[in-house]
């Protein structure tokens, strides 16, 4: 039996990440119906730091370039042209210019031009009177000096060093162009692009509904009318939505393995997906105090670790073992498998590795007459409790008894930011499968979202030297001693990535699910409907 | 009568003052608020940008001075702005109230229509087999959580007819339009069927042995005006009470209900407000609950007089 279902979420994964059928010429009208999990904050995409607002809202916006939709990898090769027309490196790799394409409106009619992606970045960096309420990417955009135009169509980033991955950073669902001309306020509730959909009403835990943008620069797109998100949090009513033929596609991403079962079964015609979604789940631990500021005592925490039952409890065998970037083939900066293995608690022999955990915890003065009693905070969330109970289990074979902390969401980061815990169960989301997002936004000095403030100097110079590094070889190899050392100082033990399942009716076309980012394939402009 | 109605007027609006500042410091007793869930959401904190945001949401000022800020503006009807959404409260509150108005009263008509007429078979009918069946039913309506049952009759829609009743704004047909609000209603209104009619039927048990009942037999009525003119007149009193207090319990089975049918009603509405600490959300829709449950309780204190005259309050 067990075997059968290892060969059905096989033939699963093998069905490609873009739509299965998607062959023929694309017919014009209809609205696509999609239920979306929760109700946004605001239709703000630089004030949000969930696909929750990307996926309604970024078929509203450009990029000055953006990751080619229908390719489900995204990578510098992936990268094309949006509102730039064209772009340009200088040769010491410090200024990228971009041409911007003509005669492109906004939804309400005036013009785009360079003078708005200035005001975008200005607003981005902290650089001008109108500010946004939360600005959670500002690290994103560290190294860039200046953006400056030469006339209306023409913008330059001036880099206080090279940084080769800039371009892939503009290139994801976070980075679309506002208008100079609507206030940031504006721009949570009534959102103006010059995207393929216009915003037409967000009805708070009701509705998010899009029209068709007539005006759209790109000739023959979009091909659907419209797009209207119902905000079902409910996820059996959801699903059973879906069944019954009320949505045309499910949340992307939102589907559990276990629940894709009940879908394949219920509606057996759908077409369904898995793919990682570049979220790891992993442990914080506060090094700053007794007891983890010992060195042994983590290390034994990361040997302690059995990563393949946590995959087979929680996804049914369906999430990847990786370090801190997302494992292959997904993911493009992961380490080879033996670099991976041999890692301290990576390797595959679980009681090896135990057995030297021990060892480290009675060095530390614990043992079976003597164990060391902590308490692991985590979200009060299904996806950061069931993981913190595994942890559980698994680490009192290592003389450590903990408890489960369970934390109001309100109350999360406050406590993290504190450093009001010896243990915790975290989620980390990669917005863009590059090592710079995840190396400074995570591991570095001083960084906000670096809840461990871990801080390793010789590191840091590594992180500086990869993202300078235009040779992609040789910043691959980079990369993964980066991320080895990272492990072996267990900064942050990664336990797994996850994959997550989406799925449409079959005559919803030209879907395409990205394979290492959850944040950057809902332009929507090539998805029609054979119906 | 008339110093009755003064009296009760002025504890409701004791009473709801004293809601007023309960919802009010309860809201800030509770960890967290808006800002906090922004920042958490944005996964990190910055305390400048933090404070910022607490300053231009007026969540720096002294607690009392919020207060004052809340009830002044509520008494020149200005409900303040939606911290999520960035529209004014009333805005955000008045399009929900039609909606859930309409699934609670279809609740309770379904609960009274049903509850009421099975309660006086089942107390004529006692010790019958009828009897043991509809006390069988009424039970299994007090154990079914609303929710649970809300999800079983939308499996059922789905696999039976392919079709699910959740909320649509626009439906294309009247039976839509009925099975919009019907089914929902059923749902949350099967437990207080059940409430009601076993309520029913002990009230009605309790008169049909009492001496005027045996009278008005020996003086040759007949059964179905024994039953419906002497004893449910008189055994309604207590229906009624039960009806009015759960008319007041019924936003807590709406949320739930609302939730598993999408439907964009109040009752979720709040929980969704309560879980991002909009207070102004939060705070107005509590008394506007507060409102209706004074007002549902006030009216039942009144109909007693009026269905029952040996009552005369304050005489």
């Amino acid at each position: 039996m067990r075997s059968v279902h290892a060969l059905a979420a096989a033939a699963l994964l093998l069905l490609p990440a873009h739509d299965v059928a998607s062959a023929g010429e694309p017919k014009q009208g209809g609205i696509l119906r999609v239920y979306h999990r929760d109700s946004p904050g605001s239709a703000s995409i630089h004030e949000g730091a969930t696909f929750s607002i990307n996926i309604p809202f970024m078929s509203v916006f450009n990029n000055l370039v953006v990751f080619k939709q229908d390719v489900a990898q995204n990578s510098a090769d992936s990268i094309v042209p949006d509102l730039a027309e064209s772009w340009a490196w200088s040769n010491d790799g410090k200024k990228l210019t971009f041409k911007l394409k003509q005669g492109v409106k906004w939804h309400d009619g005036k013009p785009f031009t360079a003078a708005d992606v200035k005001c975008t970045f200005d607003m981005l960096m902290g650089k001008s009177q109108q500010k946004f309420r939360q600005n959670p990417r500002k690290s994103w955009y560290n190294q860039v000096e200046d953006v400056t135009t030469n006339g209306d169509f023409e913008a330059s980033f001036s880099l206080k060093r090279p940084q080769p991955a800039l371009l892939s950073l503009l290139a994801s669902g976070y980075t679309p162009v506002y208008p100079c001309h609507v206030s940031p306020a504006d721009m949570r509730t009534k959102p103006v692009g010059t995207g393929p959909f216009k915003f037409v009403e967000f009805k708070a835990n009701e509705s998010i509904k899009l029209t068709k943008n007539h005006d759209y620069f790109k000739k023959g797109l979009p091909h659907l009318d419209g797009i209207e998100f119902t905000i079902i949090p409910n996820r059996s009513t959801a699903i059973l939505g879906f069944v019954s033929g009320k949505f045309d596609m499910t949340f992307p991403t939102e589907v559990s393995i276990p629940l894709l079962k009940e879908v394949k079964s219920q509606a057996p015609n759908a077409a369904c997906v898995v793919e990682p979604v570049n979220v790891s789940t992993n442990i914080i631990i506060n090094s700053s105090a007794p007891p983890f500021d010992n060195l042994d005592i983590r290390r034994a925490l990361a040997l302690a670790l059995d990563r393949k039952a946590f995959v087979s409890i929680l996804f049914e065998g369906q999430a990847d073992i990786g370090g801190v970037m997302l494992p292959a083939p997904g993911g493009l900066w992961a380490m080879p498998k033996e670099m991976l293995e041999s890692i301290p608690g990576y390797g595959p022999d679980v009681n090896a590795n135990r057995e030297e955990a021990r060892k480290l915890m009675q060095k530390a003065g614990y043992g079976p007459d003597k164990r060391l009693a902590v308490k692991i905070a985590t979200r009060n969330i299904p996806i950061y409790r069931d993981p913190a109970v595994i942890l559980i289990d698994q680490i009192k074979n290592i003389y450590i008894d903990g408890e489960l902390d369970v934390v109001d969401t309100a109350q999360w980061f406050p406590k993290v930011a504190r450093k009001d815990y010896s243990l915790g169960l975290n989620l980390t989301g990669n917005a863009v499968d590059d090592p710079d997002q995840s190396f400074y936004e995570n591991y570095s000095c001083g960084s906000e979202r670096n809840y461990t403030n871990y801080c390793n100097r010789e590191i840091e110079k590594l992180f500086d030297q990869q993202s300078m590094e235009k040779d992609v070889a040789k910043r691959k190899k980079l990369v993964w001693e980066i991320d080895k050392k990272l492990q072996e100082d267990v900064a942050r033990p990664t336990i797994l990535h996850s994959r997550a399942g989406s799925c449409w009716h079959p005559y919803v076309k030209g879907i395409t699910i990205m394979v290492n980012s959850s944040y950057n394939g809902y332009r929507y402009e090539d998805v029609w409907m054979d119906k | 009568m008339f110093a009755y109605i003064v009296r009760r007027l002025a504890l409701m609006l004791v009473t709801l003052v004293g809601i007023s500042i309960i919802i009010f410091v309860l809201l800030r007793v509770v960890p967290g608020n808006i800002v906090d869930i922004l920042f958490d959401a944005a996964g990190f904190v910055d305390p400048t940008d933090k404070a910022n945001l607490e300053k231009e949401l007026g969540l720096d000022l002294p607690i009392y001075q919020q207060y004052l800020n809340w009830i002044g503006g509520l008494l020149h009807g200005d409900l303040g702005y939606s911290y999520v959404s960035e529209k004014p409260a009333l805005q955000e509150i008045l399009p929900r109230i039609p909606i859930t108005a309409r699934l609670a009263a279809l609740a309770l008509l379904f609960s009274a229509s049903i509850g009421i007429p099975l309660g006086v078979l089942s107390a004529v009918h006692q010790g019958s087999r009828l009897d043991y069946t509809l006390r069988v039913v009424s039970l299994s309506g007090l154990s079914l959580p609303s929710f649970w049952l809300g999800l079983l009759i939308l499996m059922a829609s789905v696999s039976l007819f392919g079709h699910m009743p959740i909320y649509n704004p626009n439906p294309a047909t009247w039976t839509e339009a009925f099975a919009i609000y019907a089914v929902p209603a059923m749902a949350v209104g099967f437990r207080s069927a059940a409430l009601t009619m076993r309520i029913t039927r002990s009230s009605m048990l309790e008169i049909l042995r009492q001496d005027y009942i045996r009278t008005a037999r020996a003086k040759g009525a007949s059964e179905a005006s024994v039953n419906y003119r002497h004893a449910l007149k008189n055994a309604i009193l207590p229906v009624i009470t039960v009806i009015g207090i759960e008319a007041a319990f019924l936003i807590g089975g709406l949320i739930v209900t609302e939730t598993v049918f999408n439907i964009p009603g109040v009752a979720r509405f709040l929980v969704e407000a309560l879980r991002w600490r909009d207070y102004p959300i939060v705070q107005n829709l509590v008394m506007l609950i507060a409102v209706v449950v004074v007002v549902a309780n006030f009216t039942v204190d009144m109909l007693y007089a009026a269905i029952d005259p040996r009552i005369r309050y304050g005489d």
